[in-house]
């Protein structure tokens, strides 16, 4: 039967997708249905929570059940979901705003206490529904409504807050790579624990372009990296470029330039390499990273914990309701 | 000689402690507070604390209080002022001597009053020598002295043996106040002895001592031409124990849990004076309770929401400024129409306050401090007790309505105890009907429509996820009845109208109120919430006085008992004691055209009895 299939069309609601056209959350929006078709879960097992922004429509295009909350709360409130239903597969959808800056709180604690989400934070460096103001993660120098003589706030890297703060799932991709957004969602759907994925988008209306350098078409590819558990990490049109250790740092080479044992190769579970990956960056002469650049499943989910506790006391204190309403002193008249 | 000091008999007896912030000064009341319980008085009690965790010691700002009223009959505050006080050092002297009713006796430790610590509080001489507490009963008592004699065998440090002065005093007030010292004893064993959850067993050996010391000392030592001695209050039958506010709140919480047969989840941020709640809800994991203490108020009651939309059965806790950081999520459980239950213990505001005195100023930002127009129940605890019933009663009608309830207490009823008969689970109200999550099988050859309401409730169907086929979308954006987004004006007006109605609606439920007194008359005396046990005493002396005077008290406060119109046109004047700058009065003036006077007080303190009585006079014209 069609509807009892785990297709990406199962997970398709009838909502009209009032997105811009050319939008980058289209793309995404796929990647996360293959995400959903990998979990498993029937539809009506799965709940999508989202805070405020272009991207937070999105439940309304899911044949899920969907929760479009308010501005920068979704972390906080998906992981209620998760502890009250540890059953359910929660996803949260995010932009740049609503995670990095009014939700910014809830965003770094929910990946601290590491409550088995999959947090998708569409990044497209700017305010897109409040129609272009700059985010937290716009450029310097860039221009935008609110900073008509160019952005001065530093920007952050999500990815690198996520490493600091003991993420076990962090993955990045960008709307152009259909076929690897698909592949981190699928990865992120099956991670236990937090499963923090940036995927870069294009804004078509206020900030066209957004990642230019990366999706161009002849020399994109000299600018990202795709990383893979176990391969070398080479890169470029020609896979030409790669990745060496450099002191405490990493520096790109070419590969004709270096011995070939002196290519770093990627490893899922090195925490402190993964510091260094989050952190490149082309302009920093070093590729932007993309795929699953950590992940670590042997660290204990908060829900899983929430019940073990529940359970563990149970069975040491077992009190009734009764026996803790007359606890302490009491008589009788 | 003890044959000399005559018992008097006494309706009640107001006692207040002082001392030290940090000087035990909340444990001992409680204590006593314990202590005449169990021997049959009715008590009420009021901690009084600094919101430093250890303010300098031996100064006024450091002096921690805790005030109590036993006696024979209902007891429904902690009394005006002191017929006993109780002050530990010069400071605590200096802070509360002046409360103290003319007459009255101060018992206070000698042994404290050295220069320095007199000089430190600005005494030029030393007030047990110099005349000037004359008109009070004094009982200097050298407690270190006699404390470090009844301990003289033990193997302890001064500082140790000092600290048992709190149980000398209580062997000094048990024998004047003519109390079973069995129940002190049997007290310290439980808390100290081989039994305890962490026995400390020369502790509770010399805390044993030192009570049969003063013990002793009141039966021996000359001091008290008499003693007190107060009757049994008339009680209904049943099983008590002595609860605070909070305490009772968190109970309420668990106990909701099990009788929906959902979930109990709290998602909540420490916040004074809310924040024993959650300490003990935080111990209910064997009752199934799952507290989450997030990074901020916002995180709290988001996540009580979220789980709430996964079907537990969801509150947050507490006080006024958290409440404001709510403000933006409770309107999405408004929206959403979704069950949620807010308990704000109210301290002093605006902004940080007064964060351990109490107040009742959130009355208006409960109700209208939410963007748009955005009406939820409210209801008031009226005492310590209480605060089970009303928390209880907000998650049944939370439920049933599908909105969220606030639960308005306060820093006094939260933090103040007195007796709650325990009811037993099988007596409380099965909650499992207002449940009633939709199902399809439930309703065979229907589609589920997630804004489609009950005819009378309002209350919209509500299927959680999980849920087969009901999948679907809510959001924080209007929607019309199936639940898709709409900017459609009229529906605007209708679903505007129809959230107003279902609270509106809840009137036609609730219970009619009460009156204390006539049914007409020339005084009203409205209360609401923590303010009752104050109106109640001074309406009933009012009455006992002969006066044309009647009292009401709000536990609903919003929407407004449906004969409370009715009641206030009966009488020729209305009066509405608050600890706000009058803010139940706005409420009562706008709704009913009625000219209420406001009787306000915001000095971080309950309203004493006589401060009703002086008012209701005035009005009187008397």
């Amino acid at each position: 039967m069609a509807d009892t299939q785990l297709t990406k069309k199962y997970f398709a609601s009838a909502a009209e997708v009032k997105w811009c056209p050319g939008c980058g959350d289209f793309a995404i929006m796929n990647a996360v249905r293959a995400g959903m078709v990998a979990a498993g879960k029937p539809r009506d097992e799965v709940a999508i929570v989202s805070g405020i922004g272009c991207s937070s429509r999105f439940p309304y295009y899911m044949e899920t059940y969907g929760f479009h909350t308010i501005h920068g709360r979704a972390a906080a409130i998906a992981s209620g979901v998760k502890v009250a239903n540890p059953k359910l597969d929660v996803w949260t959808i995010s932009g740049d705003g609503d995670s990095t800056a009014i939700g910014g709180n809830h965003f770094i604690h929910a990946i601290r206490r590491n409550v088995n989400l999959n947090y998708v934070l569409i990044n497209n460096k700017i305010y897109g529904l409040t129609k272009g103001q700059y985010s937290p993660c716009s450029e310097m120098g860039q221009i935008s409504k609110t900073s008509p003589y160019g952005v001065i706030d530093y920007p952050m890297t999500p990815l690198r807050v996520a490493v600091s703060l003991g993420g076990t799932f962090i993955a990045r991709s960008i709307d152009a790579q259909m076929k690897l957004s698909e592949e981190i969602c699928v990865r992120a759907a099956k991670h236990r624990g937090f499963s923090m994925m940036e995927i870069f988008a294009n804004c078509v209306i206020y900030n066209d372009g957004a990642h230019k350098q990366l999706t161009d078409k002849v020399t994109g590819a000299d600018f990202y990296i795709v990383l893979r558990d176990g391969e070398k990490m080479t890169f470029g049109t020609e896979d030409q470029l790669c990745l060496v250790q450099d002191g405490f740092k990493i520096k790109a080479a070419k590969v004709a330039d270096v011995a070939e044992a002196d290519i770093l190769v990627h490893d899922e579970k090195n925490a402190e390499v993964a510091a260094l990956l989050t952190e490149m960056r082309p302009d920093a002469g070093l590729p932007m990273a993309f795929g699953v650049i950590y992940a670590d499943d042997t660290k204990k989910t908060y829900d899983d914990m929430v019940y073990e506790q529940l359970e563990a006391v149970k069975a040491k204190r077992g009190r009734s309701l009764d026996q803790i309403m007359q606890e302490g002193h009491t008589w009788t008249v | 000689m003890a044959e000399n000091a005559k018992l008097m008999s006494a309706e009640q007896i107001v006692v207040k402690f002082t001392g030290d912030s940090g000087d035990g000064m909340q444990l001992i009341g409680n204590q006593l507070t314990a202590l005449a319980a169990l021997d049959g008085n009715d008590v009420n009690s009021l901690p009084d604390y600094p919101s430093e965790i250890r303010a300098p010691t031996g100064t006024i700002a450091g002096v921690s209080g805790f005030q109590m009223c036993l006696g024979d009959h209902k007891i429904y505050t902690a009394g005006d002022a002191p017929d006993v006080l109780v002050s530990f050092n010069p400071a605590a002297l200096k802070h509360s001597a002046k409360f103290v009713k003319a007459g009255g006796i101060i018992i206070t430790n000698s042994d404290s009053y050295t220069e320095k610590a007199l000089s430190k509080v600005g005494y030029e001489s030393n007030p047990l020598e110099d005349g000037s507490l004359n008109g009070y009963d004094v009982k200097a008592i050298p407690m270190f002295t006699l404390v470090r004699e009844a301990l003289a065998d033990m193997d302890m440090t001064n500082p140790a043996k000092d600290r048992c002065k709190n149980f000398f005093t209580m062997g000094v007030l048990c024998w004047l106040f003519n109390k079973t010292p069995q129940l002190v004893l049997e007290f310290i064993q439980e808390k100290f002895g081989a039994n305890a959850k962490k026995p400390k067993l020369q502790i509770a050996e010399a805390n044993t001592k030192a009570f049969k010391a003063g013990l002793h000392y009141g039966e021996t030592a000359i001091m008290f031409q008499e003693r007190y001695d107060l009757g049994a209050a008339q009680i209904e039958k049943g099983l008590y124990r002595n609860i605070t506010g909070n305490d009772a709140a968190a109970i309420a919480i668990a106990a909701a849990g099990a009788k929906s047969g959902l979930q109990p989840f709290i998602g909540s941020y420490p916040i004074t004076p809310a924040t024993d709640l959650l300490h003990l809800a935080s111990e209910f994991k064997d009752a199934g309770l799952v507290t989450m203490q997030m990074e901020d108020e916002i995180a709290g009651i988001c996540c009580a929401i979220g789980a709430s939309c996964a079907g537990n059965l969801a509150f947050t806790t507490t006080s006024g400024p958290g409440l404001a950081l709510k403000t933006e999520a409770a309107g999405m459980a408004l929206i959403l129409e979704v069950p949620l239950v807010i308990v704000n213990v109210q301290r002093g505001g605006p902004c940080t306050g007064l964060p351990t005195k109490t107040e009742q100023s959130d009355l208006l930002q409960s109700m209208f401090g939410r963007n748009g127009d955005s009406y939820m129940p409210i209801i008031a605890a009226n005492s310590p007790a209480d605060c089970f019933d009303a928390t209880y009663q907000a998650a049944k009608i939370a439920l049933q309505y599908r909105t969220p309830v606030i639960v308005l207490t306060d820093g006094y009823i939260g933090q103040g105890s007195c007796p709650w008969k325990v009811p037993t689970m099988d007596e409380l109200e099965d909650l499992t009907p207002y449940v009633n999550f939709w199902k399809p099988e439930d309703h065979p050859g229907e589609e589920y429509m997630s804004y489609k309401r009950d005819p009378e409730t309002l209350a919209r169907d509500w299927a959680i996820p999980g849920t087969k086929g009901c999948q679907h979308r809510i959001g924080t954006l209007e929607k019309d009845e199936t639940g898709a987004v709409s900017h459609d004006p009229m529906n605007h007006q209708n679903m505007t109208e129809i959230r107003k109605a279902k609270v509106d609606n809840l009137a036609k439920v609730l219970p009619e109120l009460e009156i204390n007194g006539a049914d007409s008359g020339k005084v009203l005396v409205i209360s609401w919430g923590g303010t009752y046990g104050a109106v109640k005493g001074a309406v009933d002396r009012l009455i006992a006085d002969g006066k044309e005077v009647s009292g009401i008290n709000l536990r609903w406060v919003w929407p407004f008992p449906p004969n409370l119109g009715e009641i206030i046109s009966r009488f020729d004047k209305v009066l509405a004691p608050e600890l706000n700058m009058g803010q139940l009065s706005l409420m009562l003036r706008a709704k009913f055209l009625v000219d209420v006077q406001s009787l306000s007080k915001v000095q971080g303190d309950p309203f004493r009895e006589f401060e009703v009585i002086e008012k209701v006079n005035e009005m009187l014209g008397e």
